[in-house]
């Protein structure tokens, strides 16, 4: 359990979201959504433990996330990036291998059953053909599926995930969604990921954050949340909604 | 074949290390043929070609090996703290504090054990300028850091020019020597081993650390890294290890560059792997490299770091032509 307590989010001096409580239970599937630049990775970067809120408390189970051990942090809490800046010179398989960090022991580095868990992996997003390859080889689509089987390896038992599905094809989209969906069904692992496409949105989440740009955010079950009018507040574009099996979807309606 | 190619370099460099060794105590203007010099060092005989070896030749190979390993230590380190590829030892403004300090009193006629002094006071002040001006309450940044670097480091090579125009004509070459490299004036390379040995330690202990640093700050936090220990850790280390190799040997340039990039072109990426090689093969090459200079226009002793670009830019270049 992760939950978020009176937090107030800030970027440069200016607030982003004031007085935001929510807490992410186990099996949820939460979607962040909003508009660009109105503090969706900075709310990922503060539950992660990344950066601190400008106030309030971000606390998992009963313990504020900065007082963790920095790798005790990384076992229980994953972060897929929106960016990398450094680079990778080895292969995709070492490079998925970095997310057994947290679990592999100073003094050994990583075992026999690091590898095999990035293995799976790496099988879990089709990309066990190209284990071999250099990392710095990849096209952006494959190096964000790469990505996200290292957060997969870390196994942790929270998922923060900062526009997993960008540089993916609509079927690698799909997949990922299915991936992470699954986990959180069957593990009872919590699932939060910024999002940006709005088609998506009904099909694999349980819950909802909304940034609405004006300092407030929205948050609870995505039945209740994700209303044609609220994202249409929050995007300032016209939608229409979309009712299939599974769900909602939203397109835009321009 | 990760493990392998590793393995199969840790014997070519183990082989590499130790002819560099054994050429450096076997020739000089004394020829010594091996026999001797493994009875010089084990056998402790006592006439005239094995003292050579063992007074003469074994500290300034020593000396040379040491310096070599922390230039290769503190360039590799540099890269993944700075996340830049041209870094090297000196882009901390080290060598050229430490040439200004060792200049000015070569220029006041100084002996030689207060030259070193000056010249460990000067690569000092450079550093707590770096560090004053880039790191503020565990927070770094690393293009200040660079930045900082290399604008002092263009400071100091303007007061260097200075102080040569300065200088009195008797003292110059001496001067062009120390700023090249030079390792004729070294006593012993002891103090330098026993830092290098301390500090390839230290950065095995936090190589897969430093293999989470190379991927950014964030991530590496996000993955369990104490990044703001491991960077500070890593900028003093860093720092130690060029202060060692400059006040031992004056500042040589180019091995603590191309060493580690070297390595990373033969396919080690893991500084699990990559420090200890970087470190055998800036050894070797600066060992070569002196024996190169002390012997080729025998007796006059050449500055070593003109040797060490001449080996080393070919090898570079033609490593950098067979990368894709």
């Amino acid at each position: 359990m992760l939950s978020c307590e009176s937090v107030t989010l800030s970027v440069a001096g200016r607030v982003l979201c004031r007085d935001f409580s929510v807490r992410f239970g186990p099996a949820e599937v939460w979607a962040i959504l909003g508009r660009n630049g109105t503090g969706k990775t900075t709310l990922i970067h503060a539950l992660g433990g990344l950066s601190k809120p400008e106030a309030g408390r971000i606390a998992l189970g009963e313990c504020a996330v900065e007082t963790l051990h920095a790798r005790e942090r990384a076992r229980a809490i994953g972060v897929v990036m929106q960016m990398e800046e450094g680079a990778f010179w080895g292969t995709v398989e070492e490079y998925v291998l970095l997310g057994r960090f947290p679990h592999a022991s100073p003094w050994s580095g990583y075992t026999a059953r690091d590898v095999t868990r990035a293995r799976t992996a790496l099988e879990a997003v089709s990309l066990a053909a190209l284990a071999r390859r250099r990392f710095a080889t990849l096209s952006g689509g494959e190096r964000q599926r790469a990505r996200i089987a290292q957060v997969l390896a870390q196994s942790p038992r929270i998922f923060l995930l900062d526009e997993p599905l960008q540089h993916l094809d609509v079927a690698h989209q799909a997949q990922v969604l299915a991936l992470l969906a699954l986990r959180a069904r069957t593990n009872g692992e919590t699932v939060v990921m910024v999002m940006h496409e709005p088609f998506w949105i009904g099909h694999s989440c349980t819950h909802a954050v909304v940034f609405a740009g004006d300092g407030t955010a929205a948050a609870g079950r995505a039945d209740e949340i994700l209303t044609r009018e609220r994202l249409e507040h929050a995007y300032g574009c016209g939608l229409k909604q979309v009712l299939h099996g599974q769900g909602r979807s939203f397109v835009p309606d321009i | 074949v990760k493990l392998t190619r590793a393995a199969w370099l840790f014997v070519l460099m183990g082989v590499v290390a130790s002819a560099s060794v054994l050429a450096a105590l076997s020739f000089g203007s004394v020829p010594t043929r091996l026999p001797n010099v493994f009875a010089a060092i084990f056998f402790s005989s006592p006439d005239t070609a094995a003292e050579i070896v063992r007074e003469l030749r074994g500290p300034r190979a020593l000396a040379a090996f040491a310096c070599g390993g922390l230039l290769a230590l503190a360039g590799t380190l540099l890269q993944v703290l700075l996340r830049n590829a041209l870094a090297d030892p000196y882009v901390l403004g080290v060598s050229g504090g430490a040439s200004l300090g060792a200049l000015l009193a070569l220029a006041a006629g100084a002996s030689a054990l207060s030259m070193n002094a000056c010249a460990l006071a000067g690569a000092l002040a450079a550093i707590v300028i770096v560090f004053g001006l880039t790191y503020r309450s565990g927070d770094w940044n690393v293009y200040r850091l660079l930045l900082t670097g290399v604008v002092l480091s263009a400071g100091f090579s303007a007061l260097i020019s200075l102080t040569l125009v300065l200088a009195p004509d008797a003292q110059v070459k001496g001067m062009l020597f120390w700023l090249m490299g030079d390792l004729s004036q070294t006593e012993s390379g002891a103090s330098a081993g026993v830092v290098l040995c301390g500090l390839l330690v230290l950065g095995i202990a936090t190589a897969a650390q430093l293999d989470l640093l190379a991927l950014g700050e964030l991530k590496a936090r996000s993955l369990g890294v104490p990044v703001g220990l491991l960077q500070l850790m890593t900028f003093a280390a860093a720092a130690v290890a060029t202060v060692a190799a400059v006040v031992t040997a004056g500042a040589i340039g180019f091995i603590g560059l191309i060493a580690p990039h070297a390595i990373r072109l033969a396919g080690v990426v893991h500084h699990r792997a990559l420090l200890p090689l970087a470190v055998l093969l800036g050894a070797s090459l600066l060992t070569i490299a002196d024996t190169i200079a002390r012997t080729i226009w025998s007796p006059q002793q050449l500055p070593v770091g003109i040797f060490t670009a001449l080996i080393g830019v070919p090898a570079m270049l033609l490593l950098l032509g067979r990368q894709r």
